[in-house]
């Protein structure tokens, strides 16, 4: 089984999917919003076969959201970051959790701490916060009377 | 009655709550369980009453202040927690370590791995029925091992141990000797583990053939740790991806054959002697120097990012750490293992009967200090 | 013609009886609480008394002056009369138990029969706990009980009748002496008649790895979860109670009762029915409990066809003879 290195992998996948571009200084894939399903089915696919989905989340990046998705391939060891942006207006994304049932939760906690909405998760509801919170608590412009940030150091 | 009359007999289905206070979830866990006589037919898990919104938390304190956070993930565990959050951060910084600050963490981390499987063990078999015995045979070693803990940093349970850089204290004099102690008292007493529990005709068939995980399942749903190797997948991150020391380590990695209930809880068993030779070479091999950090408590990180994931006994803790340029984290992002091990429970205790439910909880060994972070 | 003299006789004897039973459950209260933590390399109770003896009477005096909660939509009636439906049977059963070469308080020619009839009982007022306190784990540790009580019945009624057909009458003390020369342990015949009654005792007076009907890990506390203070109390004795009560039995059918040289034959009684309830407790602290669906098919699967062909054999060897 020959390791496929980082760029290999990068020219497989801006083979089939040329709108993919490789971000400076994380090395990680960005995709545009629309593609993700399609890139998605395709990492799982062979010969890549991504069969993880480690981790999901967003970071609030003020103009817009950076949605992030680590991929790892427990047969074939290897990684891969998948990025996508979304503006505050749109917060609507495909789930995936047709694709790796391990974004069934991982899709809910995003929804829970930044109000991205997953559009054909089967259960889109809060995970961790009570069910009927307001508010999405990660968004650096979420506020509540008991929140008090700290002086800088 | 004839076979006419009984078909119309309906059973109704019969909703439990199993939770958040009960005596055998660990933690608060609240869980709605359909029942159709003793099988069960739908689980619903309900989590997040132990969210203490640590991710927010981390945007508003420094990189060093943020350490004791760590500790209370996994509060079992808290060392491992430590080691993967700093090595998330000096991945960032692109920090080197002093190699005796390596080995004095691998071996903080083996002890702590020993002590977490200890408690994952003991209230498996309390939870099954075997009242209170093994459990406090459990507690029995893992009071040495936090007294050997208390020695070196002064904690318990939350150890706040590793720093930036390096680890708080030097190891004290005379603790080689004590762990060696240690070492030699514990492997017979994992020998008496199996005499008692592991191959009992009780234990066995009430573990045996429950809960079983299939591979594809396992990876699918992202499980890792015990868990993902009872499943049948050789799966380390300690060798797959080696951070700090372990590639120096000689130690195998135990792999169950069918993935129930009995194999999470013999792989347990058997990862803890694997932990043992690791801490017996680590002392061996612990080189001179100093541990201790000598920059300043404040780092201010130039802009990036930084995914680290280390072997947290309950599977790949990972740390997603995004920095802005300032001295406090721009996103922290805490992947616990326990998060993706409990989303398979529905699935895995659909057709069972009431008491399994408790067996497939108690051999995920599930945190939710973890969970809900 | 009951004589005034008979009545105060048989009043003293009841009286005997029931305050051997209280201290008895409450040196087994306290035995368990030590056996157990011994077992778990712990001390168990230590401060009231010399080594904690006085704990069961610090714990009788609480309960007592607890406060009795029922439950608000509880069945009034059912609820209140369970805990005498637990206990009331375990007392009457000690009318025909042999302590010693006369002292039986009344020496029943139905003897065996009377306790195994009588002690049935008892699952009625496990179920009906279960069914009056109102709540689903109540009710789901009664039914378990109660399944698991009359599963286990065959088996130790077959047992106990290979030992009946063996002594030729089911009077208790003429069981006692029919082992004079040997206990009945020793024949071959018998061992594994004695190990039949074992397991079924252990599942008869609900103890691990028989344990299910209180299973704390699922149930909470099972059928007498909604119970508190002095009701507790009794199913807590009433428990204790039964668990001598089977060992007295296993004692007088397979040890050879008061048997013994030297020492008063009370005293030999004694000892070999504490020594088969240490067994019991052993046997608690070590093992895991056993699935409610496994329980049921080991008592009809393997402990019943058991003990029917082993009837079969003493009934053989009785013809030869």
């Amino acid at each position: 089984m020959k390791k496929m290195r980082q760029d290999e992998i990068f020219a497989d996948i801006k083979a089939v999917f040329p709108e993919i571009q490789e971000e400076a200084g994380s090395g990680a894939a960005v995709i545009p919003k629309d593609l993700l399903l399609k890139v998605a089915r395709y990492l799982r696919g062979e010969p890549l076969a991504f069969d993880n989905l480690h981790c999901v989340t967003a970071i609030d990046r003020k103009e817009k959201i950076e949605m992030v998705y680590i991929l790892y391939s427990v047969s074939k060891r290897r990684a891969l970051t998948l990025k996508i942006y979304l503006s505050p207006e749109d917060l609507n994304i495909a789930s995936l959790a047709s694709v790796w049932r391990s974004a069934d939760w991982l899709e809910r906690e995003t929804y829970d701490m930044f109000g991205v909405v997953f559009s054909g998760h089967p259960d889109m509801r809060r995970i961790l916060n009570p069910y009927d919170w307001k508010g999405y608590p990660l968004r650096k412009d979420y506020t509540h009377p008991e929140f008090i940030p700290k002086p800088r150091l | 009655m004839n076979m006419s009359q009984t078909k119309d007999i309906r059973t109704e289905e019969f909703l439990i709550n199993m939770g958040p206070q009960h005596p055998s979830t660990h933690g608060v866990l609240f869980l709605e369980v359909k029942l159709d006589g003793e099988i069960v037919v739908d689980c619903t898990t309900h989590i997040g009453y132990l969210h203490r919104s640590m991710e927010k938390i981390a945007e508003n304190r420094t990189y060093t202040q943020f350490i004791p956070f760590t500790d209370r993930i996994d509060y079992v565990a808290s060392m491992n927690n430590n080691l993967g959050y700093v090595t998330a951060v000096e991945k960032l910084m692109n920090l080197e370590v002093p190699e005796r600050a390596k080995y004095i963490r691998v071996i903080v981390a083996e002890l702590n791995r020993i002590a977490s499987h200890l408690i994952g063990i003991g209230t498996f078999a309390q939870d099954l029925g075997a009242f209170a015995t093994p459990l406090f045979y459990c507690f029995r070693e893992r009071e040495k091992i936090i007294d050997i803990f208390d020695r070196i940093c002064g904690n318990r349970l939350t150890y706040n141990y590793m720093r930036i850089g390096g680890v708080q204290f030097d190891l004290p004099k005379g603790i080689d000797e004590t762990i060696k102690q240690f070492i030699a008292y514990m492997r017979p007493k994992l020998d008496d583990y199996d005499t008692l529990l592991t191959y009992n005709a009780i234990f066995l068939a009430r573990s045996k053939g429950i809960g079983v995980l299939p591979k594809s399942l396992a990876i699918d749903y992202s499980v890792s740790g015990p868990n993902l190797r009872a499943s049948g997948v050789r799966w380390d991150i300690r060798k797959e991806e080696p951070y700090l020391v372990y590639e120096k380590m000689e130690f195998d990695i135990p792999v169950g054959v069918n993935g129930d209930a009995w194999d999470r809880y013999k792989v347990r068993i058997e990862e803890m002697r694997q932990s043992l030779r690791i801490v017996e070479q680590a002392l061996g091999a612990l080189p001179e120097g100093d541990p201790t950090v000598k920059a300043g408590r404040i780092q201010k990180i130039a802009p990036g990012e930084a995914y680290m994931r280390t072997e947290n006994p309950r599977g790949e803790l990972g740390f997603y750490i995004v920095s802005d340029g300032s001295t406090y984290p721009y996103r922290l992002k805490i992947r616990a293992p326990s998060f993706s091990n409990l989303a398979l429970l529905p699935e895995l205790v659909k057709g069972l009967k009431v008491a399994d439910i408790i067996c497939v909880l108690g051999s995920l060994d599930i945190l939710m200090g973890e969970i809900d972070r | 013609m009951l004589t005034a003299l008979t009545f105060i006789f048989m009043l003293t004897a009841a009286f005997a009886v029931l305050g051997f039973i209280a201290v008895s459950a409450m040196f087994l209260i306290w035995w368990e609480r030590k056996v157990s933590a011994h077992i778990q390399s712990r001390f168990g109770p230590m401060r009231v008394g010399w080594h904690g003896v006085l704990q069961s009477i610090a714990d009788a005096v609480k309960l007592l002056l607890k406060e009795d909660i029922r439950p608000a939509r509880a069945d009034k009636l059912i609820w209140w009369l369970a805990p005498f439906f637990a206990v009331v049977p375990s007392v009457m059963v000690f009318v025909a138990i042999p302590f010693g070469r006369t002292l039986v308080p009344r020496d029943l020619n139905i003897g065996i029969l009377y306790i195994m009839a009588i002690s049935s009982v008892c699952v009625i007022g496990v179920f009906m706990a279960g069914w009056g306190s109102n709540n689903k784990y109540s009710l789901l540790g009664g039914m378990r009980a109660g399944a698991q009580i009359i599963s286990y019945e065959l088996p130790l009624v077959l047992s106990i009748i290979a030992v009946v057909m063996r002594a030729g009458t089911p009077s208790m003390q003429k069981i006692v002496a029919s082992q004079g020369s040997c206990w009945n342990i020793f024949h071959p015949d018998m061992m594994l008649v004695s190990v039949i009654y074992m397991i079924s005792a252990t599942a008869e007076v609900n103890r691990t790895p028989f344990d299910i009907p209180e299973a704390e890990s699922e149930l909470v506390a099972g059928f007498h979860t909604e119970y508190s203070g002095m009701k507790f109390a009794m199913f807590f004795v009433g428990e204790y109670t039964n668990l001598f009560i089977v060992a007295a039995i296993a004692t007088t059918l397979f040890l050879g009762g008061w048997h013994g040289p030297i020492l008063p034959p009370v005293v030999w009684f004694l000892i070999k029915t504490y020594a088969l309830v240490f067994v019991w407790m052993w046997v608690r602290w070590t093992f895991p409990r056993v699935r409610v669906d496994q329980l049921m098919a080991f008592a009809w699967k393997v402990l019943t066809p058991a003990a029917l062909v082993n009837l079969a054999i003493v009934g053989w060897l009785l013809l030869k003879r």
